[in-house]
């Protein structure tokens, strides 16, 4: 009687509830916090901003909160602090180097467990398999590629006129590179006007001496991460030649700045230079002279590593935030997309779907440079990345400092940095 | 009496206790952490006072830091002090353009060392930098400064000294115009040469402010890292690593946080021995009036 | 303040050789002033020429304020900015409310412990918090207050600095206008607040003007415990100029220092009196 009447307003309620109950929770978007580095200049924090937004209007459930994190370094320092804290952000772009300490700290998810349709692996397998090699270890792909760089060379066409060098023709080997850039030194009493090549070495030390490396025919690590070959002959003979360079007066002496190097060399004050493919956007502004991009020279081979940053995601993320993230891991990287990134920041368009698209193609044909690094990515080798990342490199840094600073020969230099290397490899090599 | 007690410990609770939970509590606990390693895969963290501590006196990264701080702070506390001094002076004095030039003097202070780190790179870059521009016509023109071993570090320092000594000179400055000036009329009369005076009034009366400065620039000399993160990041070959940034990227970079702890621990104790020493040294003259 | 002035200028020393030290000390002063201030010049000279030209120094290169523009858009400044200011203030306030009480007591009041607290009080004055920035780190982390501005700003609330600076400045105000005032039935904190603070001004703007300048230039834990554009103060945020992986604008660089300077350095050009003032007033010797 009155229990039917209270029963059945009960139930009416409970009912409309129910029915709107997923309306009222899909109200709120599901909130993906996105730590991503800068390393590129141009606005990137706009066009990140951009995607975000430009996301959310396909996706309305998914709101991304895109998070600037500072350089490589901030951001996995960040990240990783946020994980021992309990806190990651579901979603984050590190570098792609990074990958053996997030699976040592069991911080990340692998893609393959969560791309499982096919459409989705065919998907996954679209990238350049260059740019996947740092992710897909240990048989699972970790990583998804997105702002991805090789390092390639630079050379003044109107410099190599002057010196009565083809301007057409590049340096293809090592020894071509010394004997131009020996022909290219302009130099007036003790002053040097004009340097023949300028390969830097600060910042990421080991980028461009991992080319030589490679070009010498050595890898400079075993492709599980628990290896260094820092001291091996091929080694050694790729940083005695850097080392040689600068004392044949080619190279100008001691560690070249990196960040202003590609100031230098459109000012005329060097003729070549190795630095990434990203910075030709800034070299084709302002360099007032015709200019090439051309596949490092080789020694025994070819070789150039990769670099930049990949998606990664936590596992601290709850399922629902992990498709959420996989869904605008998709989205940014679909063709269209990668090739508008690439012309924006000068990264290497991640995937050759994106290569094929229109607006990649214009670009190719107004600045034909652009191709050089996608050239290049049949020989590229992943870049330099083991366990205990960081405890590996920056003393391996310091080895090739060293040498090009004069202070200890290469040989005495990299056995120091392997025997480092060792010593923190040990508790991961099975043997 | 006790309700004056009570008030007391009132009034500064609020201020003391956050002071020690970030300061007191914190240096505890590094003193814990340092005596235990890092986990690796393989072995947890345990107590072990001694492996840290060998790790340390094996660690040829931590001597070259050690090394390097001490060359840091050995050539900015007394640079830093004697040109704070010597600007103090020059502005003390009335002539046209002093407040041009005090201005031009304290300008670095407060630009930030983010800031005017790169300016400082430029400065220094190799060839047409404005440093080797001007040391051209001399025929040095070719170093790279920040390039190689000898001479990142005392690079460093011109920055660093560049950078605090304009801060300085605003406190002798005070001190300076809070003198009476009949000392000086005294001087006069006597005949004393502006040397002496300097020597025998000037210079024990600013005692107070030498100590001062002192101490404060020698906190700095461990403190000031903020140039070295941007333009040298330690190198080329930790040639510019001091203690800071090495726990810096022990620290954040290593998260070898244990081993970071131990570094902290030996930072705090140096710098404890750098202020007691210049306290011992030149306490014993300090006059207060 | 005009009797210093006449006998500044009485010479000390006369004579050839007084004359030409004279003039050496006055050009090598003048040497060191353009010589402090140069970098700045060329950050200006800088900011305002497009980027081809920056390999030389050319005085009469075209001008442009594209740089300016590109440095804006490159990273939200003035958000940056806005961080600042409110972090600074926020500080500012925060210490001078906490350190006055504090001085005071140590100044004026008798506590059991009191001298033994105030020495390890005085610690703090060579440990600042960002030696310690590991474990502050996991501390503040503890609070939840990550990528926080309080989270800056929590370490340094307590301020050794500040505490000393007061408690010296109080302890020259006179006792008999303390006992005046403690007749006139004023309570404790009326006095603090009625009598010392107010005779204290000088090394309140003193302290105000040292705090300030510190914590707009601070940088390493600022980059440690910030994360997100709404909170990273603006030395964080120049940051990324820096940190390229493609190589230095020098340019866009140097109109990015002058967007984020351009307030302390009108700030002091206005105030530059003052700011001397109150730090001889303030008596830090």
């Amino acid at each position: 009687m009155i229990g039917r009447r209270r029963l059945l307003a009960a139930s009416a309620s409970f009912v409309t509830g129910a029915l709107a109950a997923p309306a009222i929770v899909r109200a709120e978007p599901l909130e993906i916090q996105f730590l991503f580095p800068i390393a590129a200049s141009g606005p990137i924090t706009k066009i990140i901003d951009g995607y975000a937004h430009d996301f959310e209007a396909q996706h309305p459930d998914i709101s991304i909160k895109p998070v600037y994190a500072g350089n490589y370094d901030d951001t996995i320092a960040k990240a990783i602090t946020a994980f021992k804290g309990g806190h990651a952000p579901p979603l984050a772009m590190l570098g792609a180097i990074q990958v053996y300490s997030l699976i040592d700290l069991e911080a990340i998810v692998p893609f393959d467990e969560l791309a499982t349709s096919a459409e989705d692996k065919a998907w996954m397998n679209g990238f350049f398999p260059a740019f996947l090699a740092n992710g897909n270890v240990l048989g699972h792909t970790w990583s998804i590629p997105f702002q991805r760089s090789t390092p390639v060379l630079y050379w003044n066409k109107d410099a190599f006129k002057a010196a009565g060098l083809d301007p057409e023709k590049p340096p293809e080997t090592w020894a071509e590179q010394t004997a131009m850039g020996k022909k290219l030194v302009k130099r007036s009493g003790s002053a040097t006007s004009q340097w023949g090549v300028q390969i830097p070495a600060t910042g990421g030390t080991y980028w461009l001496y991992q080319a030589l490396a490679m070009e010498a025919g050595q890898e400079l690590m075993s492709r599980d991460g628990t290896k260094a070959f820092f001291n091996a002959p091929g080694s050694v003979e790729a940083l005695e030649y850097w080392v040689a360079l600068g004392k044949e007066g080619v190279q100008p002496p001691g560690v070249v700045d990196w960040g202003a190097t590609p100031t230098d060399f459109c000012a005329g004050r060097v003729a070549m230079m190795w630095t990434t493919t990203g910075n030709l956007t800034f070299v084709a502004q302002n360099a007032k002279f015709p200019f090439g991009v051309a596949m490092l020279p080789k020694d025994k081979q070819r070789g150039a590593p990769t670099g930049g940053g990949n998606f990664h995601i936590f596992k601290t993320a709850t399922q629902a935030e992990r498709e959420a993230s996989l869904a605008f891991v998709k989205w940014v990287t679909a063709p269209e997309r990668a090739a508008q990134w690439s012309i924006d920041t000068g990264y290497v368009a991640t995937r050759p779907d994106a290569w094929e698209t229109a607006l990649m193609k214009q670009r190719v044909t107004e600045l034909p440079q652009s191709a050089v690094a996608r050239d290049q990515l049949k020989y590229a080798v992943p870049e330099l990345s083991t366990h205990q990342n960081q405890q590996v490199t920056l003393p391996l840094n310091s080895a090739v400092q060293a040498a090009l600073a004069g202070s200890k020969t290469p040989k005495v230099a990299l056995d120091e940095a392997q025997a480092n290397a060792n010593r923190v490899l040990a508790p991961y090599q099975k043997t | 009496m006790k309700r004056e007690a009570v008030q007391g410990w009132m009034l500064v609770l609020p201020a003391v206790v956050l002071l020690a939970a970030f300061t007191h509590w914190p240096t505890l606990q590094t003193i814990w952490a340092s005596l235990q390693t890092t986990a690796v895969p393989g072995h947890p963290s345990r107590f072990a006072p001694g492996q840290n501590m060998q790790n340390l006196w094996a660690d040829p990264v931590f001597w070259q830091a050690l090394r390097n701080n001490l060359v840091y702070a050995g050539c900015i506390i007394p640079v830093t002090l004697g040109l704070s001094l010597s600007m103090a002076l020059v502005v003390d004095r009335r002539f046209p353009g002093r407040g041009l030039l005090r201005l031009a003097y304290f300008t670095p202070t407060i630009l930030p060392m983010i800031a005017v780190a790169n300016i400082w790179l430029y400065f220094f870059t190799p060839g047409y930098g404005l440093i080797d521009e001007v040391l051209a016509p001399f025929g040095l023109g070719e170093w790279n400064w920040f390039g190689s071993t000898s001479t990142a570090l005392p690079a460093i320092i011109v920055i660093a000294i560049w950078k605090e000594a304009g801060f300085y000179m605003i406190f002798y400055l005070a001190a300076l115009q809070t003198m009476p000036p009949d000392l000086r009329e005294a001087a006069a009369l006597e005949g004393a040469s502006r040397w002496t005076y300097f020597r025998r009034v000037v210079w024990p009366l600013l005692m107070p402010t030498t100590l001062f400065v002192c101490i404060n620039v020698a906190i700095d000399a461990f403190r000031l890292v903020d140039q070295i993160v941007v333009i040298t990041k330690g190198g080329p070959d930790n040639a510019t690593t001091i203690l800071l940034y090495y726990i810096y990227e022990v620290g954040f970079q290593y998260w070898d946080t244990n081993y970071a702890a131990l570094l902290t621990i030996t930072l705090l104790a140096l710098l404890g021995a750098v202020a007691a020493l210049q306290f011992g040294l030149l306490a014993r003259r300090v006059h207060y009036r | 303040m005009s009797m210093s002035a006449t006998v500044a200028t009485l010479p000390l020393s006369r004579g050839l050789a007084g004359q030409a030290g004279r003039w050496i000390e006055i050009i090598g002063a003048w040497l060191l002033g353009v010589l402090w201030i140069l970098p700045l010049l060329w950050a200006i000279w800088s900011a305002i020429h497009p980027a081809d030209v920056q390999a030389g120094f050319n005085l009469f290169a075209p001008l442009t304020l594209q740089n300016f523009a590109a440095a804006w858009a490159a990273a939200p400044l003035d958000r940056y900015m806005a961080n600042t200011i409110m972090l600074v203030s926020m500080v500012l306030v925060a210490q001078f409310v906490l350190c006055t009480p504090a001085a005071f007591a140590f100044a004026r009041l008798r506590f059991p412990g009191r001298d033994t607290l105030f020495a390890v009080v005085l610690l703090q004055l060579m440990v600042t918090p960002d030696l310690l920035m590991v474990e502050n780190y996991q501390t503040i982390g503890h609070l939840g207050l990550v990528d926080s501005l309080p989270g800056i700003a929590l370490p340094y609330l307590g301020s050794a600095f500040g505490i000393f600076l007061l408690r010296q400045t109080f302890r020259t105000i006179p006792q008999e206008l303390d006992d005046a005032a403690r007749l006139e039935g004023l309570g404790l904190l009326a006095r603090i607040w009625r009598l010392y603070v107010p005779l204290a001004r000088p090394t309140y703007i003193a302290y105000g003007l040292v705090l300030v300048s510190f914590h707009w230039n601070n940088f390493l834990w600022p980059l440690v415990i910030t994360n997100s554009v709404g909170v990273r103060p603006i030395t964080v945020g120049l940051a990324i100029f820096s940190t390229n992986d493609q190589g230095i604008n020098w340019s866009i660089i140097t109109a990015a220092t002058l967007i984020s300077t351009a307030p302390l350095v009108v700030a002091f050009l206005l105030f530059q009196r003052q700011f001397v003032q109150s730090f001889m007033r303030a008596g830090i010797k």
